[in-house]
Formats: C-alpha cells, sequence, structure tokens
C-alpha cells in the first residue's frame, strides 16, 4: 500500500563495503554496476554515504578491524535498511574462516537478510540477491505480490 | 487573486516537470554510456522513498538552512511566474545559495565543509555572471521588469547573444554537471563521498532533490526569457539547452575549483561586459 511503500522496492541505493576479501567478490559487486549488467535499470544506485543507502552489500569476512567499522555504517544507514552478504567469505567466512583475525561471516557482527553465496559470487546472483532482499521488504510491508 | 493562482499552480507544476528533466536526463545519460538505464519516473520513487525513510539529523541548524534553501528557491520561481523584477530574482537566487552553504558549514563533517567551500567558490563564478545578465536585460529593455521582456516584439537573444552564451555556462555550473560539478555530484561518481550533501538523510536530503527540480525549471524558465515572443520557442531553446548540458556532462571530465572561477570569469564576465558596452556605446550614437 502507499506510494511511500512502491517506491522503497523500485529505488534500493546500495553501499558496497568490503571487509577483508581477496578482491574477487568486490570486482563482481562493480561487474553489476558497469553497461553489460546495468542494474541503474532497477533504479540500484551505487551510493558512497551510508547516509543515502537503502541496501548494504557486503563482501568478505569479517575481523576484529572492520567489526568496528561494519557495525559503525550500519547504525549510519536510516531504516528501513537491508543486508546483503555477497560470497561465501562474508556469508561464514569461506576461506578464511579458521584464520587468527578473521571472527566469521557478516552475521557475526550485523544482522544479515540475505545470504548470495559463490566465490566469487557472480554478478547476476547479487541482483538476484538484491531482488530477494527488496522481496522480503515487500513481504514484511505487507505489499509483496 | 489570479497572480495567486498563477503562483500556486506554477510551485505545483515546476517539481513535476523538473522530476521528469532529471528522469529524461538519467535516461539519455545512460543511453549515451550504452546502458538502457532507469525508467522515467525514477527520480518520483527516489523521492518518494527518501521521505519514507527515518529522520536523522546532525545539527539543527542544518534543516532551518535547508528549508530556507526550498523557501528561497520556490520564491525566485513565483518572481519568474508573475513576471517581477529579474534583479530581485537573481538577489533571492543568491540567498538560496548561501542558505545551502551555510547548512553545509552548520555540521561538523570535514567532508561537508569541503563541499561548502567548494559551493562558494561556485557561488564566487556565478553570480556576477547572473548579475550582469540582469544588467544587460535592463541596458536592452530599460526596465528589471521581466514583463517588459515580454512587451517587445524582438526576441532578447538577437542583441543579448554574448550574455546568452555565458548563461549557459553558468546553467552548467548550477545544474551541477561535468566538469563543475565541484561541490557535489550526482549518482556513483563520488568525490569527498557526496560533498555538501553528506550529512542530509532521508527527508532532508529529499527536500534538497525537490529543491534542485525547482531549481533546473527556474534555470530554463530564465533561459526561455530569451524568446520570449512568441514564448514556446523559448521554451525549445531552453529545452536544447538542457540537452545540450547531457552532453557535456558526458564528454567532460570534472576540472579543478581554480580552473572553473577563471574559466567562468575570463568567458563569462567578459562577453556579458563586452555586451552590455555595446549596447550603451549603440545607445549613445543613434
Ligand atoms: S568468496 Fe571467494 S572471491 Fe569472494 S571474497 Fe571470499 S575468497 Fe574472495
Amino acid at each position: 500500500m502507499g506510494i511511500i511503500h512502491t517506491s522503497r522496492i523500485k529505488s534500493p541505493w546500495i553501499m558496497h563495503f568490503d571487509n577483508s576479501s581477496c578482491n574477487g567478490c568486490d570486482i563482481e559487486v562493480l561487474a553489476c554496476l558497469t553497461p553489460l549488467y546495468d542494474v541503474e535499470r532497477f533504479g540500484i544506485v551505487n551510493m558512497g554515504n551510508p547516509k543515502h543507502a537503502d541496501v548494504l552489500v557486503i563482501t568478505g569476512p569479517v575481523n576484529y578491524r572492520t567489526a568496528r567499522v561494519l557495525k559503525n555504517l550500519y547504525a549510519q544507514v536510516p531504516d528501513p535498511k537491508m543486508v546483503i552478504a555477497v560470497g561465501t567469505c562474508a556469508c561464514s567466512g569461506g576461506v578464511f574462516h579458521n584464520c587468527y583475525n578473521i571472527l566469521g561471516g557478516v552475521d557475526k557482527v550485523v544482522p544479515v537478510d540475505v545470504y548470495v553465496p559463490g566465490c566469487a559470487a557472480r554478478p547476476e546472483a547479487i541482483i538476484d540477491g538484491v531482488v530477494l532482499a527488496l522481496q522480503k521488504l515487500a513481504k514484511a510491508q505487507g505489499v509483496a505480490k | 487573486m489570479n497572480q495567486f493562482w498563477i503562483a500556486v499552480i506554477a510551485i505545483i507544476v515546476a517539481p513535476i516537470i523538473g522530476g521528469l528533466l532529471a528522469g529524461i536526463d538519467r535516461k539519455i545519460t545512460a543511453r549515451l554510456q550504452g546502458r538502457w538505464g532507469p525508467p522515467i519516473i525514477q527520480p518520483f520513487y527516489d523521492l518518494f522513498k527518501l521521505f519514507g525513510k527515518s529522520r536523522i539529523a546532525t545539527s539543527r541548524m542544518q534543516l532551518v538552512w535547508i528549508y530556507g534553501y526550498l523557501v528561497f528557491m520556490i520564491t525566485c520561481l513565483v518572481f519568474l511566474v508573475l513576471k517581477l523584477d529579474i534583479l530581485l530574482l537573481v538577489f533571492l537566487l543568491g540567498f538560496a545559495g548561501v542558505c545551502f552553504v551555510l547548512g553545509g558549514f552548520s555540521c561538523k563533517s570535514p567532508y561537508s565543509h569541503f563541499g561548502a567551500n567548494r559551493e562558494l567558490l561556485q557561488m564566487l563564478s556565478y553570480e556576477p555572471v547572473l548579475l550582469l545578465t540582469a544588467l544587460g536585460i535592463y541596458a536592452q529593455n530599460g526596465s528589471f521588469m521581466i514583463s517588459e521582456i515580454f512587451n517587445r516584439p524582438e526576441p532578447l537573444l538577437a542583441s543579448l547573444w554574448p550574455i546568452f552564451i555565458a548563461l549557459l555556462v553558468i546553467l552548467t555550473i548550477k545544474l551541477r554537471k561535468s566538469p563543475f560539478d565541484i561541490s557535489t555530484s550526482h549518482h556513483a561518481h563520488q568525490e569527498l563521498v557526496k560533498g555538501i550533501m553528506t550529512e542530509y538523510s532521508g527527508p532532508y536530503y529529499a527536500l534538497i532533490q525537490l529543491t534542485e527540480w525547482y531549481e533546473i525549471v527556474l534555470l530554463l524558465g530564465i533561459i526561455a526569457l530569451f524568446w520570449a515572443n512568441p514564448l514556446w520557442v523559448g521554451i525549445l531553446i531552453a529545452l536544447a539547452a538542457f540537452v545540450l548540458e547531457l552532453f557535456i556532462d558526458n564528454i567532460a571530465a570534472r576540472m579543478t575549483a581554480g580552473w572553473m572561477v577563471r574559466f567562468s570569469w575570463a568567458i563569462g564576465l567578459v562577453l556579458c561586459i563586452l555586451n552590455i558596452a555595446y549596447l550603451y556605446l549603440m545607445k549613445g550614437v543613434s
């Protein structure tokens, strides 16, 4: 219901944050923004500023240093917000899971709404992840089709 | 009473036109970059979404300034549609810019301060040219009233074309398009995070977007004045100028702030002053 609820689904602005990954997933996230995949068709825009973002796209496993940063960024995103963990590392720690400085997946620090698996996660999967997050948001607001 | 309704209609219709222009902007930009681009009404989705977000304010003063920015911009638009004094319009536009800058300065974030400083430099580069535009219209018409422009049979463009070119440069600066997007920039190419808009979020950011839409309509309206008789030619010229800005935005890289001031003064001020001097010399002869 309501034009605001519809608009939330139509215009997810993402902010991309990389914890301590190998950079593989970052490149895939950025690939989504290139003309080949062109996520701006769906109203998705990459913002550099947590205060303007709706969806946090997080790659890489959380370590002791980035946990603090991640919490801070999460707190700065205005509600309603979604968190997407992109890549195996962000989901569970992945290949880094038993390093001495790694806490584990993103959900150790902030609540995660959607997990996108893959090492590296493919751009199609990332776009699917954002769509899934929006469906979740729509269901939560009672505007699901 | 009639005037009142004209003003009300303008205040309601201007953001709709501005939003559509912003949507066309994003579509054309996407096509120029080989992408499909968002739907034309995407800016409205963005706006309503932002209005629905939670309110986080970093400083209360900031909110006062942002409302001031909006109110002054709307007042400018009312001055334009009621065909009042163009000199006062330019001053009010300056007040609107000052409100925006003070909003940037009123919180502690260094990004916001950097953006506000650069916005000040932008004002330094466009204000003199806007002022000289008003003076040029005065030199031609003998009056600052916009209604006088509509009374003249021949268009202003015939005698004021150097000022028109200067105004096109100013339009690029005012719309914050490349190569002049130094204080803040639009989507996906952030410098200084988001510059002066860093600290605004949710509904307050939406208010800034709304003000920008008013600003687009206002500036294109001023450009349309250069061919006020018949007005539709002026509107076509304004739309052509808008599309030209999009092309410049996509082919130009961002330049430094110092370069911007030098460029706009070297081109804009010189063209304006030559134009006005020529008009006065001609009047002296005849
Ligand atoms: S999931 Fe694979 S590609 Fe992605 S950050 Fe981890 S190791 Fe790199």
